[in-house]
């Protein structure tokens, strides 16, 4: 009874051992690791997935922690590259080890999305939206909201502001726009992944604030273009600084950072919020990948900067399937020269092109 | 706790219980008892070093909200990331009222089917709905989160909180304008998600009631209520409130449905309508995102706080157990 099944065990383990042989040192396999921001995740990994099938044996692991954990863990140099939704602090760059680049990848927006009878198409000035961030602004049919949309018959009935309450990227974009068109939100509530709202009810995640709206008539809340596209949420229309209203889409998301490029500092980190330019949608924003200017491995860094070269010309293709904003080109030129500048002991690593 | 562990199985109590032992066997059942003992002492020294190194790592990581605030942690109000003020009393109360508002509904109702399925029942109805009891208990939580969004809270917005301010809106609880989601909301989720293991519980300690309970209150007379008052429930009492707290407990730290329900404010309000927080929802939200060393220290520090708050309402409840435990059987009516 005994030695037939030790007998078989042995097999087992004789078997799994020649397997396991047979398939790790096959291939050169070059393992990369990242994690940070979830927004972009999507868009990643594909990313990831397109450029391991063109690159020989480089792959990618992400994980999509929350932009805080991955500015922790770059900074801790645990992963190779790390995301963030919104730039670093100069604070926090003071403690990582080594100087961080903020490199841009994608663009995203954040929209003003609201549950009416009929949802009918809503215009917004950023007054408007601050004063009903801040309750001041009560009934639907409050007289500066009317005189925004004369054409839409609004009723009588009480906004319910819904926000999100887990810390995310998308309420830094949203409460940063704030911010900047009104100088009482700034003072009074500030920038952060999560804020003290002065009214509102909380919803966990996007799908946690859109279900809050659509089972609340009378709510409106902020969600991602993304995923008011994908679950066909009505979205309105912002004022922008060039006076026009402007409707959340892919086009005019990337038209933001056309805006902003001309007066782009060098490190990448500016707010897009409340951009120049005509066609500028107010609330959109730059997501970054993070990574160190000197690489410590030359094999590993040159992979990065080839990865991310990559990224910035042939991997925007893919970005509007994903309903996330491709770079303009005036920023793709941007990017370009600083990837020269990352280096290894000195030397650059990006090939000359 | 070890210590009484050892004493319960010191080899004091076996002796006279074991036949006299000859040879090899005698030998090893003395080591095999030995290893037995030290494993199982083991087994019980890791979980107490386990709490003691969880307190005390996330004493260490809490350090500096406990250095700035102190005290005043746990009477403010404030919660503010950005100024970083922090202040955890919001979350303390909506984490005791709506699982108190859980165990005012959930209890009556978990025991009540209890009863039924362990008393009255006709035999071929017990196993279905025992199953279906189970069941429910077996259900993920965000299952019922999203079913709260979706159906409980639409509901209570439409019928239930108007219809309470109608009529009871006299009373502090029942005014505010009606969201759906709110601190009723929260404390329904979790009577409905701690039912199952308060009901599965009960019913257990009640078929474990001896036989001759029920007979002996039967052949004095007494009627199906009275025997079930007086020789079931009496005789399972500590059992029963074993069942409540484990319900207790995971109302306390129940974090997915209940942060998709009560609607994430950190206020402090009467009504039952108001939304509110609670300690567990604030963690799962704000964790991933908190990077500062304050933000973080708070967090954990609300983390520590609710592991006190539990071990506080397990002694309170052990007390409780261990005072009527005392003179158990008397019948004095």
């Amino acid at each position: 009874m005994t030695m037939p099944r030790r007998l078989v065990v042995g097999l087992v383990v004789a078997v799994c051992a020649v397997l396991s042989a047979g398939v790790v040192p096959a291939t050169a396999q070059l393992l990369i690791n990242g994690a940070g921001a979830t927004f972009p995740y999507p868009i990643y990994s594909k990313w990831f997935d397109e450029y391991a099938k063109i690159s020989q044996g480089v792959n990618f692991n992400y994980q999509s922690i929350g932009s805080g954990g991955g500015i922790r863990q770059i900074t801790a140099r645990t992963v190779d590259f790390g995301a963030t939704d919104g730039p670093m602090t100069d604070e926090q760059l003071k403690a990582a080890p080594g100087e961080l680049f903020h490199v841009p990848t994608v663009l995203g927006a954040v929209v003003a999305t609201y549950n009416l009878p009929g949802n009918p198409k809503l215009r917004f000035t950023p007054e408007i939206l601050a004063d009903i961030f801040f309750g001041k602004i009560a009934k639907w049919n409050g007289a500066r909201i009317k005189d925004a949309n004369p054409n839409v018959s609004l009723p009588d009935q009480p906004i319910i502001v819904v926000h999100r309450s887990d810390g995310s990227g998308t309420t830094y974009i949203w409460v940063d726009y704030l911010a900047k068109v009104s100088s009482e939100w700034e003072q009074k509530v500030g920038r952060g992944t999560s804020v003290k709202w002065p009214v509102g009810l909380g919803g966990k995640g996007n799908e946690g604030v859109a279900g809050q709206i659509k089972n609340t008539p009378g709510a409106l809340g902020y969600v991602e273009l993304a995923y008011a596209i994908k679950n066909n949420l009505p979205a309105a229309a912002i004022r922008n600084q060039a006076g026009k209203f402007v409707e959340p889409t892919i086009r005019s998301t990337t038209s933001a950072a056309a805006g902003a490029a001309a007066e782009m500092p060098a490190d990448f980190r500016v707010s897009l919020t409340n951009a120049a330019g005509d066609d500028a949608y107010p609330v959109a924003s730059f997501t970054w990948l993070l990574v160190y200017r000197e690489q410590p491995d030359e094999v590993k860094g040159k992979a990065i900067v080839n990865f991310l070269w990559w990224a910035a010309h042939d991997g925007q293709k893919y970005a509007a399937d994903l309903l996330y904003a491709p770079l303009p080109a005036p920023v793709v030129k941007q990017i370009e020269a600083k990837l020269r500048q990352v280096v290894y002991q000195g030397r650059p690593l990006l090939a000359a092109r | 706790m070890a210590v009484v562990y050892e004493r319960s199985g010191g080899p004091g109590a076996e002796a006279p219980i074991l036949p006299p032992l000859v040879g090899a066997r005698r030998v090893r059942r003395r080591f095999g008892d030995r290893g037995f003992r030290e494993l199982t002492r083991g087994a019980a020294l890791t979980l107490v070093v386990m709490v003691a190194g969880m307190a005390a790592v996330m004493a260490h990581a809490a350090w500096p909200s406990i250095r700035r605030f102190g005290w005043s942690f746990i009477v403010k109000s404030d919660w503010d990331p950005v100024a970083e003020h922090f202040g955890a009393l919001p979350f303390i109360f909506g984490t005791l009222v709506s699982s108190l508002l859980a165990l005012l509904i959930a209890v009556p109702l978990g025991i009540g089917a209890a009863i039924y399925l362990a008393e009255l029942a006709p035999r071929g109805v017990r196993p279905p709905v025992t199953f279906l009891v189970e069941l429910l208990a077996a259900v993920p939580s965000v299952v019922y989160g999203l079913w709260g969004i979706f159906v409980l809270a639409p509901w209570l917005r439409t019928w239930v909180q108007p219809a309470l301010g109608h009529t009871l809106g006299f009373l502090p609880l029942f005014q505010g304008p009606p969201y759906g989601v709110g601190m009723l909301a929260a404390g329904l989720i979790l009577a409905i998600m701690i039912v199952p293991f308060i009901t599965a519980v009960s019913r257990e300690v009640l078929l474990a009631v001896p036989r001759t309970q029920r007979e002996a209150a039967l052949a004095l007379g007494a009627t199906g209520w009275e025997t079930t008052r007086i020789a079931v429930l009496r005789y399972g009492r500590s059992g029963l409130i074993g069942a409540v707290l484990l319900g207790l407990g995971r109302a306390l730290g129940e974090t997915m449905a209940v942060t998709m329900l009560i609607g994430n404010r950190p206020e402090i309000s009467l009504s039952l309508f108001a939304p509110g927080y609670t300690m567990a929802s604030v963690i799962a939200n704000e964790f991933t995102e908190a990077t500062s060393d304050l933000y973080l220290g708070a967090l954990i520090e609300i983390g520590l706080l609710l592991l006190i708050l539990t071990l506080a309402v397990n002694g309170l409840a052990r007390l409780l157990v261990w005072s009527m435990g005392r003179g158990p059987m008397v019948v004095r009516e």
